[in-house]
């Protein structure tokens, strides 16, 4: 039970979460939810894993995967935005056509592939500090690193650009947008699958860094859907979704590692003793985000801080309204 | 305004132009449902052959298996069955705009409040089947209700969306009822309960044997009947009344319903838990009427496919029967189908293609010369 060991554990999983959580939140950003990211994960853990071992080559696998996720995603944009299509039924159909996709394709593909199939790297200054360098920077997939870099590169694009601007603008007046010649469908259509790429980079982190290899149904548990949860949690901002990211990782590490231990400062562990009982740690992660939606909504509407104003409206040119 | 493809430079000597409908005809919703159908079922059929399998023969093999004979309609019949009430309880929250994606997780908590019943026990054992029955559906009711309530006092109190709620309950529930199947009520080490005493099995037509020969083998129970009951019952709950009422002015226009003096908050509650006990009855007429025991993994999804069901129906209770029986088809003869991600991959392709069709409800689509 070395701190340093669960939290650095937390931060490598917890990069699962966070790319498919700024994904979503570039999705929302423009106005659109997509709630495929389970589906989409699959797809692009499925890709990018098989590529990966057929070719020997993990960055090809990489590029499969944020492609078949993006391709998804362009699914999603097509029947939401030109069909103007409920974009929750969207999402969902996403999901069971993604993980239905993932299933056939995956079929005969052996279990567990042999470790990583992507480098680990030691940063050799920053790895020196204390605690941080051990948690950060020791021994973590090259794919911890590119999360490290892409939350404020997200957060420079939303905030402090000009495509940005074009993107919130998007997401909260569209119309408004329309008339000072911003293309909304276009703009649309590339956030939707920047999200698909971003989330099916998330599977990629699973099945070629974080748990390499091929786990059919178990392959995302979940975790897309968590990651839906975090956006609404972080409000929008990549850096709240790192933080949130990062913590639902580090517990569900520790309702593992709770188990092992037959007793903490002599008294015996329940987990260790009655074996059906650690179900109720596995609970944790998921009661965990229900606990942190409760907060996040509560915080929101004191704050009146809320969605993208045209959050989950389809955008028709030359119809009043959003 | 134009809508999709063939708008400005296009080398067709046609554009297509679409108008917005003022009205929508009466035939035209099941034209455009069924349209829809058959489009993912030649996308579909494509995808099986992209992937080495033989189209037609899957889908011979699906309606032959499914409807072939009166043994097989039967089985149809058992799958369906709890289709119908997840495909109910997601038509109703849904009709007012409430995403209860939690019937999965409803089921189960369905199927274990009914286990509770004769496995804890709460009732001594050998109690009369007219006693054990009821109490069981109320049980099954009420621990759907619960999960279904938890998420929309969540959403009506602290406005937490009742997507990831329902979601992230769905895994809490999986994890509860893997609890009691690998602990407390564990059978020899296994992952299933002891069986159910006879008094608390749903009868089966095959029961009835012993009067009329040819119900033999008919696995087909009373939870089907049940099924058809609430779907009637809210059909006239939603056509007829003043709660059903409420509930279509909420689901079409939040806006005008608070106007109007209709309590949104409470009816989120209600309907919230009222759609989990109806996914609650699914799991347990699946434990009393086909199992007979509890287990871990008792449901392949029928939560999930109730959402597809819903939209198919359109969120009326009567088509829910109807879409609940086609995919009641597609679950049997899918056990057979490999690879297992198939029938996933189809329900997938279905609902896209319904989704896509509303656009044709509200625009006039047309080829117009250029």
């Amino acid at each position: 039970m070395n701190p340093e060991i669960i939290l650095a554990a937390g931060v490598a999983s917890g990069t699962i979460l966070l790319f498919a959580s700024i994904g979503e939140i570039f999705s929302e950003r423009a106005g659109v939810i997509n709630l495929g990211v389970e589906g989409m994960m699959f797809v692009g853990a499925l890709a990018g894993f098989k590529v990966g071992v057929d070719t020997g080559n993990p960055w090809l696998g990489l590029v499969m995967a944020m492609a078949a996720g993006g391709t998804l995603g362009l699914l999603h944009a097509i029947v939401s935005i030109h069909f103007q299509a409920d974009q929750i039924v969207s999402g969902l159909s996403l999901t069971f056509l993604g993980t239905g996709i993932a299933l056939v394709l995956g079929e005969g593909l052996s279990g567990a592939g042999g470790g990583t199939l992507l480098p680990v790297l030691t940063i050799p200054v920053l790895s020196a500090i204390p605690f941080v360098g051990k948690v950060f920077f020791s021994d973590q997939s090259i794919l911890v690193y590119v999360g490290y870099l892409l939350v404020p590169a997200a957060w420079f694009w939303i905030q402090h650009t000009r495509p940005g601007l074009h993107l919130r603008a998007v997401g909260e007046y569209p119309t408004a947008a329309d008339a000072l010649g911003i293309n909304v469908y276009r703009l649309r259509y590339v956030y939707v699958v920047f999200g698909g790429v971003l989330a099916g980079l998330a599977g990629a982190t699973i099945s070629m860094a974080i748990t390499p290899g091929w786990f059919a149904n178990q392959e995302t548990s979940g975790q897309g859907w968590i990651a839906v949860g975090l956006v609404i949690f972080a409000r929008w901002s990549p850096f709240r979704a790192l933080v949130g990211a990062y913590l639902i990782a580090t517990i569900r590490r520790l309702t593992l590692d709770l188990q092992g231990p037959p007793n903490f400062f002599g008294i015996p562990n329940p987990f260790f003793v009655y074996q059906p009982s650690t179900f109720f740690l596995d609970m944790l992660p998921y009661a965990l985000v229900i606990v942190v939606l409760v907060f996040g909504s509560r915080a929101a509407l004191r704050r009146r801080l809320g969605a993208p104003a045209a959050l989950g409206l389809p955008y028709v040119r030359g119809e009043r309204g959003h | 305004m134009s809508v999709g493809v063939g708008s400005g430079r296009s080398v067709l000597p046609f554009a297509i132009s679409a108008e917005r409908r003022l009205e929508i005809p009466r035939w035209l919703p099941l034209a455009t449902t069924l349209g829809a159908v058959g489009v993912a079922l030649v996308i579909s059929g494509i995808l099986i052959l992209l992937i080495g399998g033989d189209p037609i023969a899957s889908f011979q093999h699906i309606v032959v298996s499914s409807f072939g004979s009166v043994g097989v309609l039967s089985d149809t019949l058992v799958k369906a069955t709890p289709l119908i009430f997840t495909g109910l309880a997601c038509a109703l929250a849904f009709r007012m705009r409430l995403w209860n994606i939690g019937a999965e997780g409803q089921f189960y908590l369905g199927a274990w409040g009914a286990s509770a019943i004769v496995l804890v026990p709460i009732i001594p054992s050998g109690s009369p089947a007219f006693v054990t029955i009821p109490l069981m559906v109320l049980a099954g009711f009420a621990a759907g209700a619960v999960w279904g309530f938890i998420a929309g006092w969540l959403r009506a109190r602290f406005q937490v969306n009742e997507i990831i709620t329902t979601l992230m309950l769905n895994y809490i529930a999986i994890l509860w009822v893997r609890f009691w199947v690998f602990g407390p009520w564990s059978e020899g080490g296994f992952q299933l309960s002891k069986p159910f005493p006879k008094e608390a099995w749903l009868p089966r037509l095959t029961d009835l044997t012993g009067l009329i020969a040819a119900f033999s083998g008919l696995t087909v129970h009373l939870g089907l009947i049940f099924g058809i009951v609430a779907a009637v019952i809210m059909w006239f709950v939603l056509k007829r009344t003043r709660k059903g009422y409420e509930i279509r002015l909420i689901g079409d226009n939040a806006l005008a319903a608070r106007y109007a003096g209709v309590n949104i908050g409470r009816n989120i509650v209600l309907v919230m838990l009222v759609s989990g006990g109806l996914a609650g009855l699914a799991g347990m007429s699946e434990v009393s009427g086909v199992v007979h025991r509890m287990q871990d993994a008792i449901s392949p999804g029928y939560g999930f496919t109730g959402v597809i069901i819903a939209y198919l129906a359109k969120f009326n209770p009567l088509y829910v029967v109807v879409a609940a029986i086609a995919f009641g088809a597609l679950i049997l003869a899918g056990r057979e189908i490999q690879p297992a991600g198939i029938p996933s991959m189809i329900q997938g392709v279905i609902l896209f293609c319904v989704i896509a069709s509303d656009v044709l409800l509200r625009y006039r689509v047309r080829l117009v010369r250029r």
